[in-house]
């Protein structure tokens, strides 16, 4: 494990009581609208959205001029920000539409962009000189010398490659002023960001325009080529050659990050579901206030960790953050593993004198199933759903219809977008 | 319009006799803790005996220093970069920008050729490198004919193109081979497996073979087949492309030699003796290279003539 090295420059004692008193930003996916509302109700700080063109995601929900604006109205009434990725590297051919597009993204408010191409940092500060400018982990930033650059160049922000440590980013914090963000949860790239043009060859798309399809993640065969003769490196029954890599979480590591003074702590996964926004989002939430606010005494609750790992499905790791990861931070002959709880429902409504919840179904759940119930305003609780009603007051067994409105009775309080969830047995 | 350079990748020093006499007029050389995936390794002593050689014969020597640096290299990199200050190398390729601040510290003088691999895919960036003192770019092999041309037409700096070889399509920092091996129980230091560069992988759905190895910058993973444009150089040679490529990374000295003198004759056809002379011969150099051609490794034309979509 990590030591932890108190950073006297974050911190203030007040009344013999020591406060963190910069707190990292916690930055949050958001693939549409409602992710973009539920990552902010549930305690993002900033989110990041895809728009329509240039940025890396072309299978991700991505949110039109319009919807943009609309999210950055609805972050700013929580204090949030939004940024927007534009992070491809462009050809020649998608030179065109660039100013228009970044003139419009600073109209409707966006806080910042995060970019790669130099293309595209240096017509936004040409045309839209009022977004920050944040590099993208695309540029694989590595070295602080590097950092120092890109500090020169008069960017806002850095996002680090995926393969720099806890040491190199306190020499990074040393030597150069400028804010670093670096990623704490979701799945990972195994190369190099933009070092990576496996799906171009194999399958004809541009994995450094939003094309990638993972090819890593597929099985490969190991053979030697002995003077011109196959000879195969493997026996029937091995696993075959994989570099998948687990996903990263580094909620444990979170003291570390913010005694770094890590200005901002970037969740991955724009085509994540609402569900695991809300857990993920929630969790460093709280992990990140609690440590802020008395450090000192600070420990992570076994609950925290629990309720991280309902919405995950594959296993995890801390990656490069201690250390270069051995084997077993990748995934070998592995079959996926299923979520070990489900989505199954939104509150719409609670009564309090009635003590009965109205629940938008999200998944098929019955009467006598052991459900969750989750969110901001209420800590996690278990219980076992009872009768239920549908919308036209009549008792029903299951709730099997997606998007039906069914009544049940709660015996806590529920705030409305309070979620609940069921566990898969 | 003069001739494009052809620059090729040597294994040794004494390689690099015979690449002059093969008619190479530029060399990239270097070691894996600076450079990225070299079809040799030079010390410092090396890449200064290999200089006073290729001055010698009045021809150019480039030190890669492309490698995406971590913290821990770079006080090894500025004394590396002061070496070849001393040696006089002709030019230094990157990628990172590290090198460009280090250059700048350092007062070193050398000219810079910008080559970070996969993402120099547009002429803005090529001209926004030149602003920061590239004198040329070294394009990404991902590009289509007319995106490179265009690139050509509308920067202000030397363009150079890889021509023929073996492409990169992956760098990670793990030890992928190592860890394989590992999770097997096995250790790769077993039958040397660490230095072996005879390693692949076999995608079945593809029918493809993918050469892999490991170095100090972790693994490397190329292309199945190996890019050939001797028969399609006409267009470089009108666009007026600076430098013609050919990496020799993981192949013998005899091939790079032999490839390399065929690459000699195609230029000096189409310069010295005209357009039709180029097209008299081309069909018959190419013939000569498949003639060669290692058994596992198809010819192809890369991303040349290939639309990639996203």
């Amino acid at each position: 494990m990590l030591q932890l090295i108190q950073n006297d420059k974050i911190r203030e004692t007040v009344n013999g009581k020591t406060v963190i008193t910069k707190k990292p930003e916690l930055l949050a996916p958001a693939g549409s609208l409602e992710k973009l509302k539920v990552a902010v109700h549930y305690g993002a700080d900033a989110v990041f959205i895809g728009g329509q063109e240039f940025g890396l995601r072309s299978n991700a929900g991505n949110f039109s001029i319009e919807e943009m604006r609309e999210g950055v109205e609805f972050a700013k009434r929580y204090g949030a920000v939004v940024y927007v990725t534009t992070n491809i590297f462009a050809h020649n051919e998608n030179m065109a539409g660039l100013e228009e597009y970044l003139k419009a993204i600073e109209e409707v408010g966006v806080k910042g962009i995060i970019v790669a191409d130099p293309l595209i940092i240096e017509t936004c500060r040409k045309v839209a000189p009022k977004l920050e400018i944040h590099l993208s982990t695309q540029q694989s930033l590595s070295n602080w010398k590097a950092v120092k650059y890109w500090k020169q160049e008069g960017l806002h922000r850095v996002v680090l490659a995926r393969e720099v440590g806890a040491e190199e980013m306190r020499k990074m914090k040393e030597e150069v002023d400028i804010e670093i963000e670096a990623f704490v949860h979701g799945a990972m790239c195994i190369a190099y960001s933009g070092r990576c043009v496996l799906s171009n060859h194999m399958t004809a798309r541009d994995s450094n325009r939003g094309g990638c399809c993972q090819s890593c993640r597929w099985d490969y065969d190991l053979y030697e080529n002995v003077d011109g003769e196959e000879k195969a490196l493997f026996e029937d029954g091995d696993a075959p050659f994989a570099m998948s890599p687990k996903d990263l979480k580094l909620i444990e590591s979170i003291p570390h990050m913010i005694e770094l003074g890590i200005d901002s702590l970037k969740v991955e996964g724009r085509m994540k579901s609402i569900h695991y926004i809300a857990t993920v989002i929630s969790v460093y939430r709280k992990v990140i206030d609690a440590y802020c606010a008395d450090p000192e005494n600070f420990t992570i609750k076994k609950e925290w960790l629990e309720e991280l790992d309902r919405c995950a499905n594959r296993a995890t790791a801390s990656s490069f953050f201690e250390g270069e990861p051995s084997y077993k931070q990748q995934m070998f002959g592995f079959a996926p593993a299923q979520m070990k709880w489900d989505f199954a429902g939104l509150v719409l409504d609670y009564n309090e004198e009635t003590q009965m919840v109205t629940l938008q179904q999200r998944n098929y759940f019955k009467k006598g199933d052991t459900i969750e119930f989750f969110g901001p305003e209420i800590e996690s609780f278990k219980m076992e759903v009872g009768q239920i009603w549908n919308d036209k007051g009549k008792e029903i067994e299951v709730a099997n219809h997606p998007l039906q409105i069914v009544t049940f009775k709660v015996d806590r309080p529920l705030f409305k977008n309070n979620m609940m969830r069921k566990e898969n047995k | 319009m003069g001739k494009p350079e052809l620059l090729v990748t040597p294994k040794t020093v004494d390689h690099i006799n015979e690449l002059l006499n093969a008619g190479a007029d530029a060399f990239v050389i270097g070691e894996q803790q600076f450079g990225l995936r070299l079809a040799g390794e030079f010390t410092v002593s090396e890449v200064q005996e290999a200089t006073e050689l290729i001055h010698a014969a009045n021809k150019k020597v480039y030190v890669a220093v492309n490698a995406l640096f971590h913290n821990d290299r770079l006080d090894a990199l500025d004394n590396y970069l002061k070496e070849m200050q001393k040696i006089g190398v002709d030019a230094l390729i990157f990628g990172d920008p590290a090198v460009l601040v280090a250059v700048r510290e350092l007062g070193i003088t050398i000219p810079l050729h910008w080559n970070p691999e996969t993402t120099a895919t547009n002429w803005f960036q090529a001209n926004y490198w030149a602003e920061r003192g590239a004198k040329r770019a070294v394009l990404a092999r991902e590009l289509s004919l007319d995106e490179i041309i265009e690139i050509k037409e509308n920067s202000k700096l030397e363009i150079e193109v890889q021509v023929h070889g073996m492409t990169c399509m992956f760098q990670s920092k793990r030890k992928l081979l190592g860890n394989y091996f590992l999770y097997r129980g096995e250790a790769m230091e077993i039958e040397n497996r660490k230095e072996n560069k005879k390693m692949f992988l076999h995608d079945k759905e593809r029918k493809n073979k993918y050469p892999i190895y490991e170095d100090l910058n972790g693994t490397h993973i190329f292309s199945p087949n190996d890019m050939c444009l001797i028969d399609e150089l006409t267009e470089f040679f009108e666009a007026g492309i600076d430098s013609l490529k050919f990496d020799g990374v993981l192949q013998t000295e005899d091939y790079i030699t032999t490839v390399t003198n065929i690459y000699r004759q195609a230029i000096d056809a189409y310069f010295d003796q005209g357009e039709d002379a180029y097209e008299n011969v081309k069909e018959e150099l190419l013939e000569k290279i498949e003639e060669i051609q290692p058994p596992l490794r198809p010819l192809d034309t890369g991303f040349i003539f290939k639309e990639t979509v996203y």
